[in-house]
């Protein structure tokens, strides 16, 4: 890819999480760690790979996201705002009564959220379920999943996975933000996930492992399973939580907690 | 004994949780990534041995607690009502309501006071998807102080129980002794023009309606009707025997908890004007609790309406 492209996409993922930041701290509360981890990921969906129209957010042939780690809304409205399906300015209304930046995402309030979630384990399944809907009505849009590793020790995400490539779905892919932190601390002392590449295999999906941060790494891997019609993919990206503010970076507190004035303002420095 | 007053309910859980393991090897307490919150967090540095973290995997939890129970284990298992109830449902109604497992289902973040999270965080069904359940006892604590002593009784009451807890402080009920009987309500303010039966977090809001109601010459009784189920039937049937007009308020959805089994039992037993506070049929959105509360009306001046309104009818009988 074109380098001049990437870096555009790296700064655009940039001014994401800064918005990230700012969301959270303005809204009191909100889930900064899981949704810095996703930054470059959900920057290069939405403005490289993705097809889809911010004037038309209900157009038929869109590509459809499902953020199934729904506490992660911040990072889908730092992009869905960016990208013009709504004002920027809603940002300093999230969490707050009246907002239609709801603390999990709502497919009845926000422009551009294909699904409401929350209750993590569930957005596989609701993305199989657009996939299918696809083939039956012969479009061409590809569905694209993204799921915490901690939230796939539910079973859900287990059943889904079994039931994809016996339906022979290859219009999903699934990309796993593997930051190793859950709720409760790491995910390996909590309930580890390895040898996680070997369960993905034997649940019969093709997989593609990168940095999760690595731009060029993310555009491609995204682009070849988009364009792979004859696979089903899942992309296991390594991502760091907390990923561009050195305080939050591995750091189980901020998994929910929100930044307060001075670390705001530090973390506002290391991101510009 | 530590004093437990100025906690959240979920605070007093987890301190006194771990404090009934020092003298009872047989607690068990099972938590499914969300210790930090739910405040078993306590119990695990307590007694890591017998804390067993379930990582992201509620239906998983309440098999294991289902099993532990029955080989003499007592097991707590926790995480937020939403998902003890809506996420599990089967596993509780299959492996501990029919089998009369010997588990404590410990609810935190129940209702809307979650707040800013959102609906997806809201439990607003779960008492009435646990008072469905046969065999099941389902409380509600006014506060810390009670919280510890409805702890105290489960793990000592053999059988299943879901006991709801709350996010934010509950305001003080309790401010001295607290003499928790399961399946006993308990009357905190005398009364003869009506009673508020309420739960949870809406105990302090009737006794503050009580207060006002009271400077405007209406003597209104209150009742804690902290056990849902089974319901304190006598203690209902003689408010609306010696009141005559009776306001249920608790945060949950109008159908399914407190006032659809008050209002059952008085249709049955002894019709007498009724009047609900709750939430109407709606999922609500994120917001401060407190903000929260007053679009859904489950304030003291609602109940202060709501009494005003009930006694009318009263009158019009
Ligand atoms: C079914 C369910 N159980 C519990 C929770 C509470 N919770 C929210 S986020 C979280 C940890 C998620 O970890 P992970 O999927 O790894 O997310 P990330 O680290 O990317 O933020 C938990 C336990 C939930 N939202 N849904």
């Amino acid at each position: 890819m074109d380098e001049n492209k990437t870096a555009d996409l790296e700064a655009m993922a940039r001014k994401l999480r800064r918005h990230v930041i700012n969301m959270i701290y303005t809204a009191g509360s909100g889930h900064p760690g899981g949704s810095l981890s996703a930054a470059d990921i959900v920057t290069a969906l939405y403005f490289k790979v993705m097809r889809h129209d911010p004037h038309n957010p209900h157009w038929e042939d869109r590509d459809r996201f499902i953020l199934s780690k729904g506490h992660a809304a911040p990072i889908l409205y730092a992009a869905l705002g960016e990208c013009g399906y709504f004002p920027i300015e809603w940002f300093t209304t999230l969490r707050k009564t009246g907002s239609c930046l709801q603390g999990h995402t709502d497919s009845n309030l926000t422009p551009g959220v294909d699904a409401s979630a929350g209750s993590l384990g569930q957005g596989l399944s609701i993305g199989i379920g657009m996939a299918l809907a696809a083939r039956l009505n012969k479009k061409t849009y590809h569905t694209f999943v993204l799921l915490g590793d901690g939230e796939c020790e539910e079973g859900q995400v287990w059943e889904a996975a079994l039931t994809a490539p016996n339906l022979k779905i290859n219009n999903l892919t699934a990309i796993v933000d593997y930051n190793g932190i859950q709720l409760d601390g790491f995910t390996r002392d909590i309930m580890d996930l390895e040898p996680f590449i070997a369960k993905w295999n034997a649940f019969k999906w093709d997989i593609i492992e990168i940095d999760g941060h690595d731009m060029g790494q993310i555009i491609s891997a995204l682009t070849k399973a988009k364009t792979a019609q004859s696979k089903l993919t899942v992309i296991i990206a390594h991502t760091v939580k907390g990923k561009g503010v050195s305080f939050m970076e591995n750091n189980v507190d901020f998994h929910g907690k929100a930044p307060n004035k001075a670390e705001t303002e530090q973390a506002l420095k290391e991101l510009a | 004994m530590n004093d437990y007053r100025d906690l959240t309910t979920r605070e007093a859980f987890g301190r006194s949780i771990a404090e009934l393991g020092n003298s009872n090897p047989d607690i068990v307490v099972l938590d499914a990534d969300l210790s930090r919150s739910t405040m078993t967090k306590y119990f695990a540095q307590a007694h890591p041995d017998r804390f067993i973290e379930c990582g992201l995997t509620e239906q998983n939890m309440i098999g294991i607690a289902a099993g532990l129970a029955s080989c003499g284990k007592i097991p707590f298992a926790s995480t937020f009502a939403v998902f003890a109830s809506s996420r599990c449902f089967d596993q509780v109604r299959m492996s501990i309501a029919q089998p009369k497992a010997n588990v404590k289902i410990v609810a935190t973040h129940g209702g809307i006071t979650v707040g800013e999270d959102g609906s997806s965080h809201q439990a607003i069904e779960d008492i009435g998807m646990y008072c469905l359940l046969p065999n099941f006892r389902v409380i509600v604590p006014a506060d810390s102080v009670e919280t510890v002593e409805v702890i105290k009784a489960a793990a000592m009451t053999h059988g299943p129980f879901y006991i709801r807890l709350g996010r934010s402080k509950s305001p003080v009920v309790y401010g001295g002794a607290c003499d928790f009987q399961l399946g006993k309500a308990s009357m905190l303010r005398e009364g003869k023009d009506a009673t508020i039966i309420a739960n949870g977090i809406m105990v302090s809001k009737a006794m503050d309606a009580a207060t006002s109601l009271s400077t405007c010459g209406i003597d209104c009784r209150v009742i804690n009707m902290s056990t849902v189920k089974p319901v304190d039937k006598e203690t209902i049937l003689d408010a609306a025997r010696e009141t005559g007009a009776i306001v249920t308020a608790e945060e949950h959805l109008l159908h399914g908890g407190l006032g659809s089994i008050v209002a059952q039992l008085l249709a049955s037993e002894c019709p007498t004007p009724l009047e609900s506070l709750g939430i109407n049929d709606v999922y609500c959105k994120s917001g401060k609790p407190e903000d929260l509360l007053e679009i859904q009306g489950l304030t003291a001046s609602g109940i202060y309406d709501s009494v005003k309104k009930v006694m009318a009818r009263k009158r019009s009988k």
